[in-house]
């Protein structure tokens, strides 16, 4: 028995090592299926800086979106955000949500380094977040005209990540939505 | 030809990094010594062709040899040399060339300064060092040559390193890191070879002590300069995020410094040997981890290289290899190397014991709260992140938890002691720490504060205590000075690297607590006031730098109307990459940091987004990392470590024999 014990530390790692294996067949990037082509989940959530006043999940229909998960304590949003505010300015919709964040704070950055959202959700205690399933901030969702969510983005958004990536997906969306 | 001799070098390495692994394991297994004897010029000739190869990459950096693909995809004939030179390991395939330089140095400073040891056990460490360098040769050469050709069609220019790493902080900030990560190898070279002869007491502790401490100090230093570096260039004033590649490196050291506190036990009193045997593997096995947390693509990061399940296959095969090779010996040698000595539970050994569970149970909590996604995805559970609350909620009241104890044990006494001295001896100090943590915040800042309170308190009773522990081992001497000199080394760098941990604590909590953010839209000549500081906006204005064209906002700080400090706050645009960066003026200071960081033009450039922060004790988080890094150094100079070589030559012969 006590021989036995000393193979514990082996066990461990290798429990450890199974897992670690499984991780390099995962993408941390990849949606989980369930999401993708269903609509948003409903929601009703405050809007950033608008004095209490809210909004619900038909605000982000009409026209193809990105809808940015963010948080000012989130190191990689800060990299994104130029990148961001260079797509809004060439006119892309951009919504963000701002995942478990403080008021303040949120308002204090978009003041410093540009505001490129349309407009923000306020997701204070993560709800919708739990709903869409974030793993992390930054995460970005291509979200079609009916506000159905059509791909996932984790981790930074880029120039190459725009160029390789959601480019094509959100001008696909944009010939489908003039095409219906 | 440069890039091709540095490749050929390369290879050689390896080949000479197979014979050190084979050659002199097989001659300690055998009993031949001559095969033993080759051991250290091996390791010598490992690090010169390692270095030869570092070496030709850097000079291919330097000069601009833009056909070798890194060159191109990493630097930029407009950097500054300087940084030239460091963008050689601003990059994976480059960095990986670095790792390696390293733990060829350490293995040739294994072999040139362990003349003292016992063959067997010499032969033995080096030949673990040279399978390690085997692994990692491979690595390098089969999954990421850093030597590759773009032939034809070389590139005019290079596309520019990424503009947050063209920093100073950069120059030294990685190699540091990887100093301290390589450097746990010797430690576990150390306890596998002891696991291979069966042999394990005070001796070999006090041999493998100093590789650890430096190894310790290394990394303590490393992790400040990059939480430093995230300070001042990531532009917004935090300085820790628990991002998945800062705990990669912070992972080794929690563990390390258990092992440290571990190996003391090991040699002062022979005990604890199979469980510091155990921190040894689970140390480099953490910065064996860290690398392939960093390099495979597993997590998101905002600091990881380019992901490649190939490499993290590679990783992980070796990782398995190394760590399960190393705890099957553990399982099967572990009864050889065990202890059969007692201590009473009121002694410094328990204190130490309490140690090493807090930073095993802290290092088990930053190891799951780093996995968790992972492991949740894995199990089809959905993909969650922890975030930082969850490393704060666990990791902050273990670190309170800790420093009650940790003020005792400098005073406690081995094998036996009783709380009734404790309590002699350390009273006043925790009565006057009780005072300070309960003054501190009123005389600072007028109004009672909880967590300042209780950090004042804690770090005042670990100076205190400290002091206290000072007073009673002069108190027999002759005059102060000649009690103070008769301190060893490894008794200040203990102390050192024990007020450093309070100071960290001072630094982080006061900081977290009294800083001042102000965001504002201001236009040249206007003024605002933070905390009795007065900012003002004198103008802005382009500035041309070697490789980036920047705004630069000028500011003067005065207080009660005299000019503290005149600072300038960049938003600069890389040229090469189009990169727009924010470049923080920070005025800083022992007691307090005044930080400007520049955000977006307002009202068509005539006014401009400014952050303006007051940041009181930050300087104390990295002072005490330092002096932590310090006190490790300083333990190097202890004369037991010197006196070793020839005392213990005898003896250990005729142990290894009997192994």
């Amino acid at each position: 028995m006590k021989r036995l014990k000393l193979f514990l530390p082996l066990a461990v790692f290798l429990v450890l090592a199974g897992f670690l294996f499984r991780g390099l067949s995962l993408d941390p990037q990849a949606l989980p299926s369930a999401l993708i082509d269903r609509p948003m989940p409903a929601f009703t959530l405050p809007v950033l800086g608008a004095d209490g006043a809210s909004v619900d999940e038909k605000a982000l229909s009409g026209e193809v979106a990105l809808v940015n998960v963010w948080a000012t304590w989130c190191a990689s949003c800060r990299v994104e955000h130029p990148f961001l505010t260079e797509l809004a300015r060439q006119g892309l919709a951009i919504y963000g949500i701002n995942y478990k964040d403080e008021d303040d704070k949120a308002l204090a950055w978009l003041a410093e380094l540009g505001d490129p959202y349309r407009l923000n959700i306020v997701d204070a205690e993560g709800t919708l977040g739990l709903d869409l399933g974030v793993y992390g901030a930054p995460e970005t969702y291509v979200v079609d005209a009916r506000g159905v969510i059509r791909y996932r983005h984790v981790g930074v958004v880029n120039a190459q990540v725009w160029q390789d990536i959601l480019s094509p997906i959100v001008d696909e969306l944009k010939r489908e939505a003039t095409a219906s | 030809m440069i890039p091709e001799l540095g490749h050929f070098s390369l290879v050689l390495a390896l080949g000479l990094a197979v014979l050190l692994a084979a050659v002199p394991l097989w001659g300690s297994w055998r009993g031949n010594r001559q095969a033993m004897e080759m051991a250290p010029s091996l390791s010598l000739g490992l690090f010169v062709f390692v270095a030869i190869a570092f070496g030709c990459l850097a000079a291919s950096f330097v000069g601009d040899d833009f056909s070798v693909a890194l060159v191109a995809n990493n630097s930029n004939s407009m950097m500054p040399s300087i940084l030239k030179f460091a963008a050689t390991w601003g990059n994976h395939e480059g960095s990986m060339v670095l790792w390696i330089l390293f733990l060829s140095a350490w293995t040739a400073a294994v072999a040139l300064f362990s003349t003292g040891l016992p063959l067997v056990l010499l032969a033995r460490v080096l030949a673990v060092l040279g399978f390690v360098a085997v692994g990692f040769l491979l690595f390098s050469l089969l999954t990421s040559n850093p030597f590759e050709r773009l032939l034809p069609g070389v590139p005019a220019d290079g596309a520019d390193l990424n503009p947050l790493l063209q920093d100073p902080g950069m120059i030294i900030h990685p190699p540091l890191l990887y100093m301290g990560y390589v450097g746990f190898s010797v430690a576990f070279a150390f306890a596998i070879a002891a696991l291979l002869g069966g042999r394990l007491d005070a001796a070999w502790a006090r041999w493998s002590r100093p590789w650890t401490n430096a190894a310790w100090a290394f990394l303590s230093i490393g992790i400040m300069l990059g939480s430093w570096w995230a300070y001042y260039e990531l532009g917004w004033g935090g300085w820790w995020f628990w991002d998945p590649v800062e705990n990669a490196s912070f992972m080794p050291w929690l563990a390390g410094t258990a092992l440290i506190h571990s190996l003391a036990v090991t040699e002062k009193r022979g005990l604890f040997r199979s469980w510091t045997v155990l921190l040894a593997i689970f140390t480099f096995s953490l910065s064996l981890l860290g690398t392939f947390l960093v390099r495979s693509g597993v997590l998101t990061s905002v600091h990881a290289f380019a992901a490649d399940p190939e490499r993290g296959i590679f990783i992980l095969a070796f990782l398995g290899i190394v760590v399960g090779g190393s705890l099957v010996l553990y399982a099967l040698r572990a009864p050889a190397v065990q202890s059969r000595i007692g201590f009473e539970w009121v002694s410094r050994e328990s204190l130490l014991l309490l140690n090493n569970v807090v930073f095993l149970v802290a290092t088990l909590t930053v190891l799951f709260g780093t996995l968790f996604p992972l492991i949740t995805d894995a199990l089809s559970l959905g993909k969650y992140s922890v975030g930082p609350p969850y490393f704060n909620a666990v990791f902050l009241p273990l670190m309170a938890l800790l420093i009650p104890f940790m003020g005792v044990g400098p005073t406690s006494r081995w094998k036996r002691d009783t709380t009734a001295r404790w309590l002699q001896e350390l009273a006043a100090p925790a009565a006057a720490a009780v005072l300070i943590g309960l003054v501190f915040p009123f005389a600072y800042d007028g109004a009672f504060n909880l967590w300042v309170t209780l950090a004042m308190l804690l770090a005042g009773w670990l100076a205190l205590a400290m002091l206290r522990d000072f007073a009673s081992r002069v108190r027999n001497a002759r005059s102060l000075t000649a009690g103070l000199r008769r301190l060893p080394a490894s008794y200040w760098g203990m102390q050192s690297a024990h007020l450093g941990f309070a100071m960290t604590v001072v630094g982080v909590v006061l900081t977290t607590q009294y800083s001042v953010e102000h965001d504002l839209k201001m236009s040249p000549g206007e003024s605002h006031e933070i905390s009795g500081y007065v900012y003002r906006f004198d103008s802005v204005g382009p500035v041309t730098g070697p490789n980036y064209v920047a705004d630069g906002a000028n500011f003067t700080v005065s207080r009660d109307g005299r000019t503290v400090a005149t600072l300038q706050a960049q938003k600069r645009r890389y040229l090469a990459s189009g990169q727009v960066m924010t470049e923080a003026a920070i005025d800083a200071g022992l007691f307090r940091d005044l930080f400007i960081a520049m955000g977006e033009p307002l009202d068509q450039g005539r006014a401009w987004a400014i952050r303006l922060h007051y940041k009181p004790f930050v300087r104390w988080i990295w002072a005490g990392a330092i002096c932590m890094g310090l006190g490790g150094f300083v333990t190097l100079a202890d004369r037991r470590y010197r006196r070793v070589r020839q005392r213990e030559l005898s003896a250990a012969e005729v142990g290894i024999e009997a192994a």
